[in-house]
C-alpha cells in the first residue's frame, strides 16, 4: 500500500466517521451489508477500466455495455427460458467479443480510444434500447430461479459479490502488480514507443487490456441485472463508466498511462460510494449526488497535485542547499 | 568607382555583420575558437563544416540564444559583445531551420503573422484575416509563390512551405536569411526554385548563409564558401575556386582522438546478409548489406542518409518493402519487433530517452523487459532472479546508481545508454545495432561504449554503429560502409579510412580507386 493509498484509507474512515456521528445508520448491518454489495458490483468494472487506463486508453462504452449485456441475460433466462450457466456464458462471450472489436479497432486500425468506445457508448445503449423496444426487460412475474439467488444471497450476511469481487481483485492485482503481463501493460502505458523497442507486442497488449476490461465488465453487467431483477435499457447503468474512470482517478491512476493499482482503484470506489451513501444518510437532496461526488473528486486531486509539486520543489530546493554546502 | 560618384556612405562600406575572435566553450569542448566572418548585404555565403564543427553554436549565437564568452559581434557597424533574441530579430537576422517551424492547421497569411495578427473590433479582438492576407499576398509574389496567401500549409510541398518561411521572414523586414541544411529532402526542381528564391533576395540587397553539402548547389548560389573546422575558420573559397576536392579537404584534418583497438580475432563468417532491402525512406533504394562475426561496422553518412531507417527496418520497427535477410544460413522474416528479438538481432535506437529505455522504470526493470519471461515463472515475475540479472549488467558494465531499483531518468546520459546496451548484453545478441551510441553521453562514458562494443565483437557478435561522429567511426569501426541517400555508397577497409574518403562518399560523390566500392 503506498502513501496515497493510506491517504484515501485515512479519508474514507474520516468521511465514514463523520456520517456515522451525524447517522448511526451508517454502520447499521443492513446499509453496510449493501454499501458493500455496490462497492463490489461498481469496484468489478472499476477494475476494469483500470487495465485500459493503465495502457494510456479509456473506455467510455462500460454503462452501455452493462445495461445491454444486462438486457440480453434477463432476456434469455426470463423469456427464452436458457438455463441461467448457459446465459451467463453467452453473455461473458459476447462481453469478451466487443472488447475485443474494441482493442483491435484501436491496436490495429489505430483509432483514438476515446473515438471507438464513445462509438461503444452509443451503439450498445441504442442497441439495448432497440431490443425491448425501450420497454424493461425483467422476470416473469411470480417465478424464482433458485440457481440465481447465489447472486443476491448473503451467507454471513456478506453479499456473494463480495465475495466475487475479493477474487476478481485479488487477481487482478497479482496480473496487473506480479505478473509478466502486467509488467508489460505498465511499459505500454508509460511509453509505448520504447515498450515497442524492447520487443513487446504493444498491439497484442492493448487488445488484451480492452478484452479484460469488457469480459470483468460482463460480470458486473449479470451481476447488475440480478440486482435490480429488471433491466431499464434507457436509464440501467448510466454513467457508470464514469464512476469508473473517477474511482481509478482517485486511486491515483493517470489518465496518460503507465500509473495505477488495483488497491488505489478499490479504494476510489469505496470512497465514492461512501459519499453516495452520505449524500443518502444525510438527507441531501439525491439530485445533488453528482454535485457531491464531483467536488470531493477535484479537491482530492487538487490537494494530491499540489502536494506533489510541494514536494518536489522542497527536494529541489534541498538539493540545491546541500549542492551549495559542498561548493563553499 | 569613378570621382562623380557620391562619397559612399560608412553604411555602405562596412559589411551588415561582422564577427571578431567569437569564442564559446563548453565544459570539455570548445564549440568556436575565435571566429572571424563578414557578410556583406546581398551577399550569399555556403556555410560547410563537419557535424561539430561548430555550425550549430554559430547560429544559435546569432540568433541571440546564447552568449559568446569572448570577441563581437557587429551588426551595421555598432558592436556587441551578444546578441538577445530580440535584438536578432530587431536586426533582421531570420532563420529557416531544418525542421520548419509552421502550423499546418492553419494558412500561409495566418503563419506568417502569427504571434501578431492584426486585429479588429476593438473588444472582440478578431484576427483581421483579410488585412493579413493582403499584407503576405505582395511577399510571395516577391518571392514567386504559386500558391496564395490562403492555402493551408499542410497543402503546400517540402519547398513551397520554405518560401512560406522566407516570406515570414521577410515580414520582419530581414537583412540576413540563414537557411540551414534548406535543399537536404528536396526533390532537384524544388530545389532549383528555392536556388531562384535566393537569387531574388540577393538582388534586393539580403544576404543570405546557405548551409548545405551540395556542391553543384553552393557553386551556382552562393558567392563564397566558409568553411569550419574545429570551431574555426578553416578556410574560404570563391565561387571560381569551389571543387568537393577543396571543400572535403578544408572540412577535415580534425585531431582524431579515439584510438582504434584492433578486434581480438580476424572477422569470421557473415552473420547477417541483407538482400536489396526497401525501406519507407528510400523505397527505390534496394541496399545490400553483410555483418560479419566479430567485426564493427561502421555505418557513416549524412543526416537523412536513410541509416536509422535501414536500422529500424532489421529491428522489425518499420517494414521492409522488399528484399531478404538472411540470418545465419537461414532465411528470417522480419515482421515485428519480436522477430527480431527472438533470433537475437537488436537495436540501441538515437534517441534515447524516447525510445531506448523507458524513463520512468527502474533500471532491473529496464534490463529485464525484452526478455521478462527468462525472469518469470508461470507468468509472474520473480523478483530476485530480475535483481540478480540487474546486478550481474550494473556490475559488468560499471552502470553507475544507486541501486538497480533506481529509477532510469535519474541517470546521467552515459549510463542511461549503458541500461539500453545492458538489456539486449542480457539475451546472447546475434547482432547489435548502435544508432548514434555515444551521442550526448560524456567523454568517459563514450570510452567505455566504445570498450564494451569492441568486447562484444570479440565474443562473436556483429556490431553495426551508425554514427555522424567521424571521430568514432574512424576510430573504433573495423570496416566503414557509407550511405547517401539510400545506397550504400561504398565501403572502406581500414587501410582506406579517412575522413575525405568517407566524406566523399557520403556526399555521393565517389572515390576513384579500386579500394571503394559502390
Amino acid at each position: 500500500m503506498t502513501k496515497k493509498d493510506l491517504g484515501l484509507l485515512i479519508l474514507i474512515l474520516v468521511v465514514g466517521l463523520g456520517v456515522y456521528l451525524v447517522n448511526p445508520l451508517f454502520l447499521s448491518p443492513n446499509n453496510l451489508a449493501n454499501t458493500a454489495n455496490l462497492i463490489a458490483l461498481f469496484g468489478l468494472f472499476s477494475i476494469a477500466q483500470g487495465f485500459v487506463i493503465i495502457t494510456g486508453g479509456i473506455d467510455l462504452s462500460v454503462g452501455s455495455m452493462i445495461a445491454l449485456l444486462g438486457v440480453l441475460f434477463v432476456d434469455m433466462v426470463g423469456r427464452l427460458g436458457v438455463p441461467w450457466p448457459l446465459a451467463a456464458a453467452i453473455v461473458m462471450g459476447i462481453g469478451l467479443l466487443l472488447g475485443l472489436a474494441h482493442g483491435l479497432l484501436i491496436a490495429r486500425l489505430h483509432i483514438q480510444p476515446f473515438v471507438v468506445t464513445l462509438c461503444g457508448l452509443l451503439i450498445y445503449r441504442g442497441a439495448s434500447r432497440g431490443y425491448t423496444a425501450d420497454a424493461t426487460a425483467g422476470f416473469p412475474f411470480g417465478t424464482t430461479y433458485p440457481g440465481l439467488d447465489f447472486f443476491v444471497a448473503r451467507p454471513w450476511g456478506i453479499p456473494t459479490s463480495v465475495f466475487v469481487l475479493a477474487v476478481v481483485a485479488v487477481i487482478a492485482w497479482i496480473v496487473l502488480h506480479r505478473s509478466v503481463f502486467g509488467r508489460y501493460l505498465f511499459a505500454v502505458g508509460k511509453n509505448e514507443e520504447a515498450a515497442r523497442f524492447s520487443g513487446i507486442r504493444t498491439g497484442a497488449v492493448i487488445i488484451a487490456a480492452y478484452t479484460i476490461c469488457a469480459g470483468l465488465t460482463a460480470i458486473a453487467a449479470i451481476f447488475f441485472a440480478m440486482y435490480t431483477r429488471s433491466v431499464s435499457p434507457s436509464s440501467h447503468a448510466n454513467f457508470y463508466e464514469l464512476y469508473a474512470i473517477a474511482a481509478a482517478v482517485l486511486g491515483g491512476f493517470s489518465l496518460r498511462g503507465g500509473e495505477g493499482s488495483i488497491v488505489g482503484v478499490i479504494l476510489g470506489t469505496i470512497l465514492l460510494q461512501v459519499l453516495q451513501n452520505l449524500v443518502n444518510l444525510l438527507g441531501i437532496p439525491s439530485s445533488l449526488n453528482f454535485a457531491v461526488m464531483g467536488t470531493v473528486i477535484l479537491v482530492g486531486v487538487l490537494v494530491d497535485q499540489q502536494w506533489g509539486s510541494f514536494r518536489e520543489r522542497r527536494r529541489i530546493r534541498e538539493a540545491a542547499r546541500t549542492a551549495n554546502g559542498v561548493a563553499d | 568607382m569613378t570621382a562623380t560618384a557620391p562619397a559612399p556612405s560608412p553604411r555602405a562600406v562596412q559589411p551588415f555583420l561582422r564577427l571578431r575572435g567569437v569564442r564559446k566553450s563548453y565544459p570539455g569542448v570548445v564549440a568556436l575558437a575565435g571566429l572571424d566572418l563578414e557578410v556583406g548585404s546581398g551577399e550569399v555565403i555556403g556555410l560547410v563544416g563537419e557535424n561539430g564543427a561548430g555550425k550549430s553554436t554559430l547560429m544559435n549565437i546569432l540568433g541571440g540564444v546564447i552568449a559568446p564568452d569572448r570577441g563581437t559581434i557587429e551588426v551595421d557597424g555598432a558592436p556587441r559583445a551578444a546578441l538577445t533574441v530580440g535584438q536578432s530579430i530587431g536586426a533582421g537576422i531570420a532563420f529557416v531551420h531544418q525542421e520548419l517551424n509552421l502550423f499546418d492547421n492553419l494558412d500561409v497569411a495566418a503563419n506568417v503573422f502569427i504571434g501578431r495578427e492584426p486585429r479588429r473590433y476593438g473588444l472582440l479582438n478578431l484576427v483581421d484575416t483579410r488585412r493579413q492576407r493582403q499584407a503576405v499576398a505582395p511577399l510571395l509574389k516577391r518571392l514567386g509563390a504559386n500558391f496564395g496567401p490562403d492555402v493551408p500549409v499542410r497543402r503546400l510541398s517540402l519547398a513551397q512551405q520554405q518560401i512560406v518561411e522566407i516570406a515570414k521572414a521577410l515580414s520582419y523586414d530581414a537583412r540576413l536569411i540563414i537557411l540551414d541544411e534548406p535543399t537536404s529532402s528536396l526533390p532537384l526542381r524544388e530545389t532549383e526554385k528555392l536556388l531562384e528564391v535566393i537569387g531574388s533576395l540577393k538582388a534586393d540587397g539580403i544576404a543570405t548563409i546557405f548551409i548545405s553539402h551540395r556542391l553543384h548547389e553552393i557553386e551556382r548560389a552562393c558567392d563564397r564558401v566558409v568553411v569550419l573546422r574545429d570551431g574555426q575558420l578553416a578556410g574560404r573559397l570563391e565561387r571560381s575556386e569551389i571543387t568537393y576536392q577543396k571543400l572535403v579537404r578544408l572540412m577535415i584534418g580534425r585531431d582524431l582522438k579515439v584510438v582504434y583497438t584492433a578486434p581480438g580475432a580476424p572477422r569470421g563468417e557473415v552473420v547477417l546478409s541483407a538482400r536489396a532491402i526497401r525501406t519507407a525512406a528510400y523505397p527505390h533504394h534496394p541496399v545490400d548489406l553483410d555483418l560479419h562475426r566479430g567485426e564493427i561496422l561502421g555505418l557513416a553518412g549524412l543526416v537523412g542518409s536513410g541509416r536509422s531507417e535501414l536500422a529500424r527496418a532489421l529491428f522489425g520497427i518499420d517494414p521492409i518493402y522488399g528484399g531478404s535477410v538472411v540470418l545465419g544460413g537461414a532465411p528470417l522474416a522480419i515482421t515485428s519487433t519480436r522477430s527480431a528479438t527472438g533470433r537475437g538481432i537488436f537495436l540501441v535506437p538515437e534517441n534515447r530517452k524516447e525510445a531506448g529505455i523507458l524513463l520512468d522504470m527502474s533500471i532491473a526493470q529496464n534490463i529485464t523487459l525484452p526478455n521478462l519471461e527468462a525472469y518469470a515463472r508461470g507468468g509472474i515475475v520473480l523478483p530476485a532472479a530480475e535483481a540478480r540479472r540487474a546486478e550481474k549488467s550494473k556490475a559488468d558494465l560499471d552502470i553507475r546508481a544507486p541501486g538497480v531499483a533506481a529509477r532510469t531518468g535519474a541517470l546521467s546520459g552515459g549510463n542511461q545508454q549503458k541500461v539500453a546496451l545492458a538489456k539486449w548484453l542480457a539475451m546472447n545478441p546475434r547482432v547489435i545495432i548502435l544508432d548514434e551510441p555515444t551521442r550526448g553521453i560524456d567523454v568517459g562514458a563514450k570510452f567505455e561504449i566504445y570498450r564494451l562494443m569492441r568486447g562484444l565483437a570479440d565474443a562473436g557478435v556483429a556490431v553495426l554503429m551508425i554514427s555522424s561522429d567521424m571521430e568514432e567511426v574512424i576510430g573504433v569501426s573495423d570496416r566503414i560502409a557509407v550511405m547517401h541517400e539510400g545506397r550504400i555508397s561504398g565501403m572502406l577497409d581500414r587501410d582506406r579510412f579517412s575522413e575525405e574518403n568517407v566524406l566523399m562518399l557520403a556526399v555521393g560523390y565517389g572515390i576513384d580507386n579500386a579500394g571503394a566500392t559502390a
